[in-house]
This record gives structure tokens, C-alpha cells and sequence, in this order.
């Protein structure tokens, strides 16, 4: 190996990239930024000012946060639904109004005084809503007029009646308790922020209002063409605002006993830039209350720290605006260059050397030497179907096979004229096996291991496995169960060919050539799934040997065979039982003289393995050219291959026309014949095996003869 | 019957019925007001609603465009405060007017560079420079809210410019209603607005500049907006800061909207400008004379702007297939 290429193998092989791109994949991503600002903020602030964490500072800092958070949650709401509310800081202060009106001047309780508090909040919310919801105003100018007159009322309010405020004597305990004491250390904004945010994060995630919002907001369009009520939704959204911003205006009621011209003022800048700087998308859809919270920590952190700074008027407004503008930007940039920047990182292809192999050419004189034969073979289904996958015959001879549109089709032998569709899945079954009570046991691809009931009910198996402790993509899911076999007592032996794409991206594992195949069992008898062995380059077929005592399975990018020991004195171990094929194996199943069918998908080429050795070559294909371009394994070119126990190879079949069956992912021996299947073919070949003992069926070899 | 309605009031033009409004309203003012109908008091309401209505011409044209241009009053107060900041502070009048003129420029391309090439709603990039704009100025530039015209500096001589007995801030005004009249009219780049303000996708695809055209957009609406802050500068002899935390950007708003400058883009003109501010101004003077307070101004004048943008929304409706995500 050259030095170069040693580098490279350290380069590609040692450095995790793809883990970049699984992070990406992630949701919580959208949180980490918004975290990391808040982390920095009260970090920074909290080393310049002294005694910034000192309670009684905390305290009064707090119970600002509380009413401010529940503002800026009614505005979360609001903005998840795909709306704006401008008025919060009009209602916040109206409703401030209305207590201090109720409490000091007409000399009635406290709870009427919040009563009267929380009835502004939801008038003044359902009002906006009706505009914005039923009328369909635009959000943002109808939230901004409704806020100019609700601060003008407010203004001329305030100015009548503030002396009689100041003269009042009323007094409350309980006003007292809300607006200085604290209980368990935290006082009652705190607790009552903390409350609704918590009620309000139920129910967004977890009811069916919560879900509408989120609904519309994501998609007004779609949500209104599934039947969702949108328009009451985004009404409800502006009255769960109002009401936030009321119990906010009555908190600070209480707080300051009475109500001053600059109760509110800026707060709907603050809180919009508060709900924008934690996360929360504008135009709906996207964001939590949690996202929220941190905004408003982060907000009202600045803006108090600023103030105790000592910096003069306006910095607070350049400060807000600077970072409305820059969450805003960061928002909309990175929702709409996510998935592209994902895109291009997600395939990080690693170096692999391939061994030298025998060639496979015609009349070259090696084992693997293809010939003609299988362009001969009869077609069954021609044109009707299209991607028999894999194919398999039950006890009658009734001909079975998967296809793409997720159904799984038997053709009635004996001349395999007549179909029928046996059983929908949905997902596009791949791999089938029969099991000891005529069940068939199907991987469906991306969806899990499923099994079909000879009456045809359709039951899924299992669908995921343990997770392993180190991986960050979701490994529990099956993404791509490819082909099953089925041991004497019952235990489903599978493989899941790849951790990091689906089933219908195979080409981009093939190129990114990373190990991640697994071979895995699932127990009938416990429902449980296990993973037996991980880390092989696309694990494919799985044949159970003629003796029930081991296993072979495929492992296709690497051109190898493998055996796994059930049982014996290498139980639980692989070994590799034939390297460097010419092909790339797909499924492995019995022939009747002891020996294994193995299908070829594809051939190796030079060019491919040479890329292989040069996985930044293949990154900046990936990255660079349009897919329709990209170097893939050559499947034009397929076959199948017989091979021993031992690993020796006795004899390969091609078509060298490419006509009938080019890409070959599966065969089946049946009474003398073979029928062969390809996942891009539009047709099942059978092909008549010269010297096959016409007797052999594959039920019959796995279970016994007819019961 | 309800179909008929609704045919109606579409085929309704709003600027023929906002006119007929301001005209009830002059006369009826003219009648039952005393002094309203005199010509004293005729200049100063065309004086008064000379500023906004330049105003609103900058606004016209960005609204006209599919946007709006919320940092335009902070952009008219702070420009025009520094500028007078420098000059008593003892800048020499053309560099601080080179530091003024470069610092508008500035914000308006950043306004425009936000919206057209980073995609940022329009609302959202003005609402957020307007703020910093303000508390950028206020905090780093100028020591107090309210900045004086030095003695004798040209700002307060033009001012004091007569002709034919009208302040000059009105010709200034008309001048520049015939400009953007003609711009907007006759002008290969006059019409680009309308269609890109019309279908922005489509004017993309025939070719036109739609990005360069939007930053031309925020950078005029910040030079109309230095205009007019000079203009209230020498009529004031100072300039206040605080008309920022006013509703002086909502009565822009008020100006081209009820004068049928739909907000959903591509109509309205110059003329439109024209009607809402003489129904505006005529509306402000008469209240003034009744002597209702401020206060109460601004309540009357919120309610208006809302009465507006119902109508708007009932003469331009959206529906939820149409509605644009995220168009808010």
C-alpha cells in the first residue's frame, strides 16, 4: 500500500464523518444553537456583573422572568400556528390595568380583580383572533393596529386614573403573597410560569388542539384540505395569547401596585425576538415552549444586564434589534439550506481495497466464468411484474414472488399463467422464506420482518432491535431487512443490510461502502430480535445449510461469503467462507445436490474498485455531480453462482445478452428448475437445471416431505 | 345575493370612495368648523401632512413592491439627528452630511440585502433595523432625545423659505409626488415594481433583476426618509428622537393603505398617496380644531387603520389555498 493511500485509509477510515451528518439529521440540532446562546449569555453576564447569581437580584430577575415568559409562551403559540401577535404588550398592560382598576378604585377582591384581569386578555385575544382567524387579515399589521389602539386606551386609562390609584388604601394578603413572597424559594410568577408552560407543552405535543396548531402552522394548506378547522385554530391560538399576556399583566399588577405609562412598553418586540431567538420558526410549524423559555432567559438577561451595566437609552433597542434580526436570518437561512447542507454531508465514503479477483469473462477458464445460459430461460409474468426481488414455491408448486408496488404475487402453477396478488404489505417485500406451518416470512424493506399467514393475514414480526450504546442514527429501526432464513426450531435468521440509508438508496451505501450490515435473529417464541453479528459491508442473502447446523450469508460490497456457526464448537462465530468474487452476492439459497445457489446483483468493475481507494474522489462526486452522473457498481452484468459447502465454486450461469436477466438478486430450485428474480427485472425467469433431481423442492428440503 | 354583495364592493374603487370621503369631510369641516376654511389654516394642513405624505411616497413604493418599510421613521428621526449632532459637535457641514448620506445608505441596503437576498420577511428585517437604527444612534451618537438646528445652518433657513406664502416643504412634496409619479409611470424600472410587487416569481422569470430592484426599493424609502426628517428639522428648528416611539410610522402606514395601496402589492400609484393624505390630513386638522386630545387622536386614527385593513382584507381576500406560507 502506498503511503498515499495509507493516509487516506487513516483519513477516511479512522476520522468519523459521517457522524456530522447523522447529528444533522437530528431534530434537537434546531435547539443547540438557541442552548449554546443561552449557555454564553448568562455565562458572560454572569462574569461581568457582580453578584449577578445572588439570590436577591435572582429573585426580582425571576419574577420579571416569570410574567415575561408567559407572554412570550402565548406568543410561542401564536407563532406555532403559523400567526403573530404584536398586541401581548397592549393586552399585558390593559389587563395590568383592569386589576389595579378592580383592586385599588372600585375596592373589590383580589379575584374579582384578577377575574376582571384575565377577561381583558381573552376579549382583547379573541378580538385579534376573529381578525386574524375568521376575517384572515394578515397577522403582523392587524396585531400591530390592534396594539396602537390597545396602548392608546391604556394611555388614556392610565392618565385618568392614576391618582385615584395612588389614593386608594386597598390591601390584600393575598395580593401581597403574589406580588413579594416566594414559596419553595421560587415566587408565584415563577411557579405559574412554570405551570403553564409545562400544561401548555402537553398540550401541543400531546393533545389533539395541541396537534392543530402545529398542523396549521406547518401547513395552513394541508390542514385545511385534511378537515382541520384552521380558522378556529388560529382563533384559539390568539385567545391562549391574550390570556397569557392577561395573567402576566395581572402578576405584575400585584408586583408593583399599580399600573405606570411604561407597564408593557416594548414588550411585543421583546417577546417576538424572545420567541425568535430560542427557535421558534416564523411561519409556524416549527418550535416548542421550551424553545421559548430559553428565549426569554436570553432576552430578558440581555436587556437586565445591559441595564445594570450602566449603558444608556436605547441600547436595549439596538441590542433587540440586533438580535431579532440575526435570529430571524439564522432561522430562515438555516431552515432553508438544512436538508441541502445535510445532503451534502451525509455521504462520507470510506477507503476500501478490494482483493484481486478471478475473472469472470467468457472462455477465461476460471470457475466464475459466465456463459449464456440464463438468457434461455423461460419468462414468467413478463411485463406484469416488476421487481421480483426474491422468489420462493410453497408445497403445491404456486409460484411467489415481492414487487415494488408492496404487494406479494402467487402465480398458480403448474404453467404459472394465471396471478393473483396473495398479499399487500405496502413496503416493498424483499427477501421470503417459508416456515414449518406454511408461513410466509417476508423482509419488507424499511419496514421490518413480516409474516403472511397462508389465509393471508399479514402480521409484522418485528421491526426493530436493540439499540447499540454508540450510535447517534436511530440503529434500533430496521431500515433495510433484506433477506430471511428460517433454522429448525423456529428462530428467524435476517440481516439488515445498512444502518445509515433506506432501502431505496442502496447506491449511495455503495458508494459510501461503510460497514454497517447486520445479521440479526428474531424468536417466535419470545417475539424478541437480537443482533448477532454488525459492521460487514451490506449484508444481503442468509441461506440456512443443508444440515440446519450453520448459516451463510452474503455480505455484498466486499464480495464475500460468510458462514455463522449455530451451533458446534464455533457456535456464535463467522468465518469467511469465500473473498474476492468477480460479482456481488445478493441471495444464497439451497440446490438439491447439497450445494448453494448464490445470485450475482452485479459485477465488479476496475473503475469501481479503483474508487474504492479513493474516497475523497467519491466525496466530491457525491457532492458535485448530479446523481444521474455518480460511478455505481455495475448491475448490468448479473449471474448466478453454485457453490459447496466448502466455499469451492462448481458452476455460474449469466445472461450475456443482458436481455432476460441482467441483474440477478435471487434463485429458487424447484423441482428441477430454477427460478430466478432481479429487483429491477419486469419478469420471474425459470430456467431447466440440467442433471437437478426433479423431485427436490425447497419446503420439502427445510421441513421435511409433506405431512 | 351575498355574491352580489361582494361583487359590489370590488368593483367599488377605494381610492374614488376615500376621495369622496375627504371631500364630505372638508366641506362638512368647512361648514361646521370655524377658521377651517381658512387659508391660513388651509396651508398648514397641506403643510402638516407635507412630511407624511413624503413619507408614504417612500413607503408607496416599497408596499407597492410586496414589502413594507417599518425602520422608515427611525431612519427619518436618527439620520437626521446625528447629522445635527455632528454639526454641533463641529463636523464640517459636507463630511457629516457625507456621514449621514453614507450612513442611509447603508441601513437601506442592509434593509434591502435582508429581504431580497437573505429572504427574510420584510416586516420582520425593518421592525429589527428600525429598533437598532434607534437605540444605535440614541445610545452611541446623540447625547439627548431632542437635537437642535445650529444658528443660521441652511436647515433652518429652508425653513423660513416663502413662496407664493406656502412653506417650501409643500413644493418639496409635489416635486416629489411627480418624480416618483413619473418613475413609477413611465419608467422601464417604474413598471418592474409593479410586476415584481404583482408576482414576484414570475417577474424572476421573465428576466427582470427582482433582488437588485428590492434593495433599490429600501434604499430610496431611506433617502425619502432623510428628505423628510430634514424638512421636519427646519420647520421644528430640532429634531425629536422620541417621534420614533410615536405612531407617526402608523399614520405612514394609514396614508398608503387607505389611499388603496393594496398590501399584498403590485397596485396603487402615486395618486392613491395624494387622496390618503389630504383625507388623513384633513382629518388631523379637524380634529385638532374640536380639540380632542392626542390621546384620543390616536385612538380615533388606530381605529381608522384598522377599518382600513378589514376593507383591504375584504377587497383582497385570501383564501386558505392561495394564502402564501409563511405570509404573515
Amino acid at each position: 500500500m502506498s503511503f498515499r493511500e495509507r493516509l487516506q485509509s487513516w483519513r477516511y477510515n479512522l476520522v468519523p464523518d459521517h457522524l456530522v451528518g447523522e447529528i444533522l439529521t437530528k431534530r434537537w440540532t434546531d435547539n443547540a444553537i438557541p442552548f449554546l446562546a443561552l449557555v454564553v449569555t448568562l455565562a458572560s453576564f454572569g462574569s461581568i456583573i457582580p453578584g449577578f447569581f445572588k439570590l436577591n437580584a435572582l429573585q426580582e430577575s425571576t419574577r420579571q422572568l416569570g410574567e415575561f415568559s408567559m407572554v412570550v409562551t402565548g406568543m410561542t403559540v401564536v407563532m406555532l400556528g403559523g400567526g403573530i401577535d404584536l398586541s401581548v404588550g397592549s393586552i399585558f398592560a390593559l389587563s395590568c390595568f383592569s386589576a389595579v382598576y378592580v383592586f385599588f378604585i372600585l375596592e373589590q377582591s383580589i379575584w374579582l380583580a384578577m377575574a376582571a384581569s384575565l377577561a381583558t386578555g381573552l376579549i382583547f385575544g379573541a378580538i385579534n383572533g376573529y381578525l386574524v382567524g375568521y376575517l384572515r387579515l394578515r397577522a403582523f399589521l392587524t396585531t400591530l393596529v390592534t396594539f396602537i389602539f390597545g396602548r392608546a386606551l391604556f394611555d388614556i386609562l392610565v392618565t385618568t386614573y392614576a391618582a385615584d390609584v395612588q389614593l386608594s388604601t386597598a390591601t390584600s394578603d393575598v395580593l401581597d403573597f403574589i406580588g413579594d413572597s416566594t414559596f419553595w424559594g421560587l415566587s408565584v410568577s415563577v411557579w405559574l410560569a412554570i405551570i403553564l408552560a409545562i400544561v401548555t407543552h402537553i398540550a401541543l405535543t400531546r393533545s389533539r388542539p395541541g396537534w392543530h396548531v402545529l398542523a396549521v402552522g406547518g401547513s395552513r394548506r394541508s390542514a385545511h384540505n385534511a378537515g382541520i378547522r384552521v380558522r378556529r385554530t388560529v382563533f384559539m391560538t390568539y385567545v391562549f395569547s391574550g390570556f397569557c399576556s392577561s395573567i402576566g399583566g395581572f402578576l405584575i399588577a400585584c408586583r408593583l401596585s399599580g399600573a405606570g405609562p411604561g407597564t408593557g412598553l416594548n414588550l411585543e418586540i421583546m417577546a417576538l425576538t424572545a420567541a425568535v431567538v430560542g427557535g421558534v420558526s416564523l411561519g409556524g410549524g416549527r418550535g416548542s415552549v421550551i424553545k421559548g423559555l430559553m428565549g426569554a432567559i436570553i432576552v430578558l438577561t440581555m436587556t437586565n444586564g445591559l441595564i445594570r451595566l450602566g449603558y444608556g437609552t436605547g441600547t436595549n433597542q439596538m441590542v433587540l434589534g440586533i438580535m431579532l434580526a440575526a435570529a430571524v436570518t439564522i432561522d430562515i437561512r438555516w431552515l432553508k439550506n438544512r436538508h441541502k447542507v445535510l445532503n451534502e454531508v451525509y455521504v462520507a465514503p470510506v477507503y476500501l481495497k478490494m482483493g484481486e479477483t478471478q475473472s469472470a469473462v467468457p472462455g477465461s477458464g476460471t470457475p466464475y466464468e459466465l456463459d449464456n445460459r440464463l438468457s434461455a430461460a423461460d419468462h414468467i409474468g413478463l411485463g406484469e411484474l416488476e421487481g421480483p426481488e426474491d422468489v420462493i414455491l410453497d408445497r403445491d408448486d404456486h409460484l411467489y414472488c415481492g414487487t415494488r408496488h408492496g404487494e406479494i404475487v402467487r402465480f398458480f402453477a403448474p404453467d404459472y399463467v394465471k396471478s393473483e396478488v396473495f398479499a399487500h404489505i405496502g413496503g416493498f417485500p424483499l427477501g421470503l422464506a417459508f416456515d414449518k406451518t406454511g408461513n410466509l416470512i417476508s423482509c419488507v424493506g424499511a419496514m421490518g420482518l413480516y409474516s403472511v399467514s397462508p389465509q393471508r393475514e399479514v402480521k409484522r414480526l418485528t421491526a426493530e432491535t436493540a439499540r447499540s450504546w454508540t450510535s447517534i442514527v436511530d440503529d434500533a429501526r430496521l431500515r433495510d431487512p433484506n433477506d430471511c432464513d428460517i433454522a429448525p426450531d423456529g428462530r428467524i435468521y435476517f440481516t439488515d443490510s445498512t444502518k445509515r440509508y433506506d432501502a431505496h438508496d442502496w447506491a449511495l451505501d455503495s458508494i459510501e461502502n461503510r460497514a454497517t450490515g447486520r445479521l440479526l435473529v428474531y424468536d417466535p417464541r419470545d417475539g424478541s430480535t437480537k443482533t448477532l453479528l454488525d459492521g460487514y459491508r451490506y449484508t444481503n442473502g442468509v441461506c440456512m445449510a443443508h444440515d440446519g447446523k450453520s448459516l451463510f450469508f452474503a455480505e455484498s460490497w466486499a464480495c464475500r461469503v460468510h458462514r455463522y456457526w449455530l451451533e458446534g464448537p464455533k457456535a456464535g462465530t463467522a468465518e469467511c467462507v469465500i473473498r474476492d468474487m468477480p460479482g456481488y452476492p445478493d441471495n444464497i439459497n439451497r440446490a438439491s445436490d447439497g450445494n448453494y445457489w448464490m445470485a450475482w446483483l452485479g459485477m465488479r468493475t476496475p473503475s469501481f474498485d479503483l474508487s474504492l481507494r479513493h474516497p475523497d474522489m467519491r466525496k466530491r462526486m457525491t457532492r458535485r455531480l448530479p446523481q444521474d452522473e455518480w460511478l455505481f457498481p455495475n448491475i448490468n452484468t448479473g449471474g448466478v453462482v453454485k457453490f459447496t459447502e466448502k466455499g469451492g465454486i462448481v458452476e455460474a450461469l449469466g445472461d450475456l445478452s443482458g436481455d432476460a436477466h441482467p441483474m440477478v438478486t435471487s434463485m429458487r430450485e424447484h423441482r428441477g428448475y430454477l427460478f430466478v428474480g432481479g429487483i429491477l427485472n419486469n419478469r420471474v425467469g425459470r430456467y431447466k437445471i440440467s442433471g437437478a433431481d426433479p423431485n427436490w423442492t425447497s419446503p420439502a428440503s427445510y421441513w421435511g416431505a409433506k405431512p | 345575493m351575498n355574491a352580489i354583495g361582494w361583487l359590489n364592493l370590488r368593483s367599488l374603487n377605494q381610492e374614488g370612495i376615500v376621495f369622496a370621503i375627504a371631500v364630505v369631510l372638508f366641506v362638512a369641516a368647512a361648514i361646521g368648523l370655524p377658521g377651517f376654511i381658512d387659508p391660513n389654516n388651509l396651508v398648514a394642513i397641506v403643510r402638516s401632512v407635507s412630511v407624511l405624505g413624503i413619507l408614504a411616497l417612500g413607503m408607496a413604493v416599497v408596499i407597492i413592491g410586496r414589502g413594507i418599510d417599518l425602520s422608515a421613521v427611525a431612519i427619518m428621526a436618527m439620520s437626521v439627528a446625528w447629522y445635527l449632532q455632528l454639526l454641533n459637535t463641529g463636523t464640517s457641514d459636507g463630511l457629516a452630511f457625507a456621514y449621514v448620506v453614507a450612513g442611509v445608505l447603508a441601513i437601506g441596503l442592509l434593509n434591502g440585502f435582508l429581504v431580497a437576498y437573505a429572504d427574510v420577511p420584510a416586516i420582520f428585517v425593518t421592525l429589527a433595523t428600525g429598533s437598532f437604527v434607534f437605540g444605535y444612534v440614541r445610545s452611541q451618537l446623540i447625547t439627548q432625545d431632542a437635537v437642535p438646528v445650529p444658528q443660521g445652518h441652511w436647515v433652518e433657513l429652508l425653513g423660513g423659505l416663502r413662496f407664493l406664502d406656502i412653506p417650501i416643504e409643500v413644493f418639496v412634496f409635489a416635486g416629489l409626488a411627480f418624480l416618483f409619479f413619473l418613475f413609477l409611470r413611465y419608467t422601464k424600472w417604474g413598471r418592474y415594481i409593479y410586476f415584481a410587487g404583482d408576482n414576484p416569481v414570475a417577474a424572476r422569470n421573465i428576466g427582470i433583476p427582482v433582488r437588485p430592484m428590492l434593495v433599490l426599493r429600501y434604499v430610496l424609502s431611506a433617502f425619502v426618509a432623510l428628505i423628510a426628517g430634514l424638512l421636519t428639522a427646519s420647520s421644528l428648528h430640532s429634531i425629536n428622537t422620541r417621534v420614533v416611539n410615536s405612531t407617526l410610522l402608523y399614520d405612514i402606514v394609514l396614508v398608503a393603505v387607505i389611499g388603496g395601496i393594496g398590501l399584498s402589492g403590485g397596485r396603487g400609484g402615486v395618486r392613491n398617496v395624494l387622496v390618503g393624505a389630504a383625507l388623513i390630513g384633513i382629518l388631523l386638522n379637524a380634529m385638532t380644531i374640536i380639540d380632542i386630545p392626542l390621546l384620543y387622536q390616536n385612538l380615533i386614527k388606530a381605529a381608522i387603520l384598522l377599518g382600513a385593513i378589514i376593507v383591504d382584507g375584504i377587497i383582497n381576500p385570501r383564501d386558505e389555498q392561495t394564502a402564501q406560507q409563511g405570509d404573515i
